[in-house]
C-alpha cells in the first residue's frame, strides 16, 4: 500500500533498473578514474584541477586556528614576550658559541676529506614551511604543509625538523603540499645504525611514536639506545640524517628475525613547523665506505 | 517519518558541504578514529528522505570531492558512496518504515559495507591496512544517526 500511495509507483519497475543502470554506470565511472589516477599517481589533470577546487575548502577548516593562532600572538602582554626575548637571546648565544666550534670542525673535517679524496658532503638547503591545521585521514599519517609547486617543492624530497627527519613530500599543488610520515604504514627509510654503520630499512607503523626494524637477522649486533641515521641509500634523503632512536629489541628464538621498535626523533604529531630540503645531488652519492662494507658482509 | 521533504537541492548541497569540512577539523588521535563519516550518513539522510532531490550523480561528485579533499585515491570514495547511495535509493521506503533504532542498525551494516569497499580498494591500490579501527567510525556513525536525524527533518520542517 506504501508503494501505491508513492508517487510515480506506476513506473516502479522502470525506475529501479534505471537506478542499477545509473549505478553500474557510475561504478564504472569511479573505477576508470581510479585507474586513471593510480596510473598517473596523482598527478593527472583531474587531480589537479580538483586540487584547485578543494583548496579553498582547506584554508577554511583551517582559518579559525590561524586566527586563534594570530589573536593569541598579538595579545600577549609585554612581559611575557620581554621574557621570551631574554630566553631566545641566551638561546641563540649558546648556539652562535656552538657553532663557532662546529665551524673550526666543519673545516678541520673538509681539509680531512680532501687529503682522503672522498666527495664532499652535499650542503643542506632548508625552507621553512607550516602545518595546515587540517586532519587528512586517520587511518594514514599524512600532513598537509602550506608550500607547493610556487615555492619549488617537487614529490620526494625529504621533510624535517628540528630534532630529525619528519618525512617526504608526495602531493605538490600550487601552494600547499601533501607530506607522507615517517610512521605512515606505507612508509619506508633506508637508516643506518650510527653506532656499528648497519644498513637497513624502518618501516611506519601507523603509530606517530613507533617506527618497525622487520629486516634484521636474531644475531645482529643491534641495541636499546642505538640512534638511527639515514643512510644516503634510496635517492631521497641525504647521509646522516638523524632519524629515531631504538627502544626495543625482542629476540624470539623461534623467530628468524629478531623484533625491533625504534621512537622517530622528529615530533610527528607535535609539530607545527617543519622544513622541506634540498640537497644538491637527489641522486644516492657513492660513498666510499659502501663497497667496503659490502665486502665486510660478504666474508661474515 | 514517511512523508517527503523539500524536493530543493540546496539543503542537500549545504549539508554535505558542512560535513566535508567537519571531516577535516583536527581531532587528537583518539577522537579521531571514532570521527563518524559525516558525509555519507548526511548522504544517506538526502537519500532517505528527499531521493528526488540527491540522486547517485550527488553522491559520486561528492566521493570524488572528499578523495580529492583528504588526497586519497582519486575514485575510492566515490564508488563507496555510489554503492551505499543505490542501496538507500533502493530500499528507501522501507527503510523509512523502520523505527529509528531499527534504522540505526541498518545504518551500522551500510557503513561497515562503505568501510569494508574502501579497505578493499585500499588492498586492490597497494595500501593495506588491515586494522580493526576501521569499524569504529561505522558505531559512531550509527550512534549519530538518531540525533542527526532529528536535527535535519526540523531543519527541513522549517523550510
Amino acid at each position: 500500500m506504501v508503494a501505491l500511495r508513492e508517487r510515480g509507483a506506476r513506473f516502479a519497475p522502470t525506475r529501479v533498473s534505471s537506478l542499477a543502470w545509473r549505478a553500474i554506470a557510475l561504478i564504472c565511472a569511479a573505477t576508470w578514474i581510479m585507474v586513471i589516477d593510480a596510473k598517473h599517481d596523482g598527478s593527472g589533470w583531474l587531480r589537479l584541477g580538483l586540487a584547485h577546487v578543494v583548496a579553498p575548502f582547506h584554508r577554511v577548516v583551517e582559518a579559525p586556528f590561524a586566527l586563534h593562532e594570530s589573536f593569541s600572538s598579538s595579545l600577549t602582554t609585554r612581559d611575557v614576550l620581554r621574557t621570551e626575548i631574554t630566553t631566545l637571546q641566551a638561546q641563540i648565544d649558546r648556539d652562535a658559541l656552538q657553532l663557532t666550534r662546529l665551524h673550526a670542525l666543519e673545516i678541520e673535517n673538509e681539509r680531512l676529506q680532501k687529503l682522503l679524496d672522498v666527495t664532499p658532503r652535499d650542503a643542506l638547503r632548508t625552507l621553512t614551511a607550516r602545518i595546515l591545521q587540517v586532519d587528512l585521514d586517520a587511518i594514514r599519517q599524512r600532513v598537509l604543509i602550506d608550500r607547493g609547486s610556487v615555492d619549488g617543492l617537487a614529490s620526494a624530497q625529504p621533510v624535517m625538523d628540528v630534532h630529525g627527519v619528519f618525512g617526504q613530500t608526495t602531493r605538490v599543488n600550487d601552494s600547499t603540499t601533501e607530506v607522507i610520515l615517517l610512521s605512515d604504514a606505507s612508509h619506508a627509510i633506508p637508516v643506518q645504525i650510527e653506532r656499528n654503520g648497519l644498513r637497513t630499512i624502518a618501516v611506519g607503523t601507523g603509530n606517530p611514536s613507533q617506527l618497525a626494524l622487520p629486516y634484521l637477522p636474531r644475531n645482529t649486533d643491534v641495541q636499546v639506545g642505538d640512534k638511527l641515521v639515514t643512510s644516503g641509500l634510496g635517492g631521497v634523503f641525504p647521509a646522516d640524517l638523524p632519524v629515531a632512536t631504538i627502544t626495543e629489541v625482542r629476540r624470539d628464538p623461534s623467530q628468524p628475525l629478531v623484533q625491533v621498535r625504534a621512537a622517530p626523533g622528529a615530533h610527528l604529531d607535535r609539530d607545527r613547523e617543519v622544513m622541506v630540503v634540498w640537497y644538491k645531488s637527489q641522486k644516492p652519492s657513492p660513498t666510499p665506505d659502501a663497497p667496503q662494507h659490502a665486502a665486510k658482509s660478504k666474508s661474515q | 517519518m514517511t512523508r517527503e521533504y523539500s524536493t530543493h537541492r540546496l539543503p542537500a548541497y549545504l549539508g554535505a558541504l558542512i560535513a566535508l569540512l567537519l571531516s577535516a577539523i583536527p581531532l587528537p588521535h583518539a577522537l579521531s578514529i571514532w570521527r563518524p563519516d559525516l558525509l555519507l550518513l548526511v548522504l544517506m539522510w538526502f537519500s532517505l528522505m528527499s531521493p528526488r532531490s540527491t540522486g547517485l550523480l550527488y553522491a559520486f561528485f561528492w566521493g570524488l570531492l572528499l578523495d580529492a579533499f583528504s588526497g586519497i585515491l582519486l575514485g575510492q570514495h566515490a564508488l563507496s558512496f555510489v554503492v551505499v547511495g543505490f542501496l538507500v535509493h533502493h530500499f528507501h521506503l522501507r527503510m523509512r518504515m523502520f523505527p529509528l533504532l531499527h534504522q540505526s542498525l541498518v545504518v551500522l551494516l551500510l557503513l561497515w559495507l562503505y568501510q569494508f569497499l574502501l579497505f578493499w580498494i585500499d588492498g586492490l591500490s597497494g595500501h593495506p591496512s588491515n586494522d580493526w579501527l576501521r569499524l569504529l567510525p561505522g558505531i559512531s556513525g550509527a550512534l549519530c544517526w538518531p540525533l542527526l536525524s532529528g536535527l535535519f527533518s526540523r531543519f527541513a520542517q522549517n523550510n
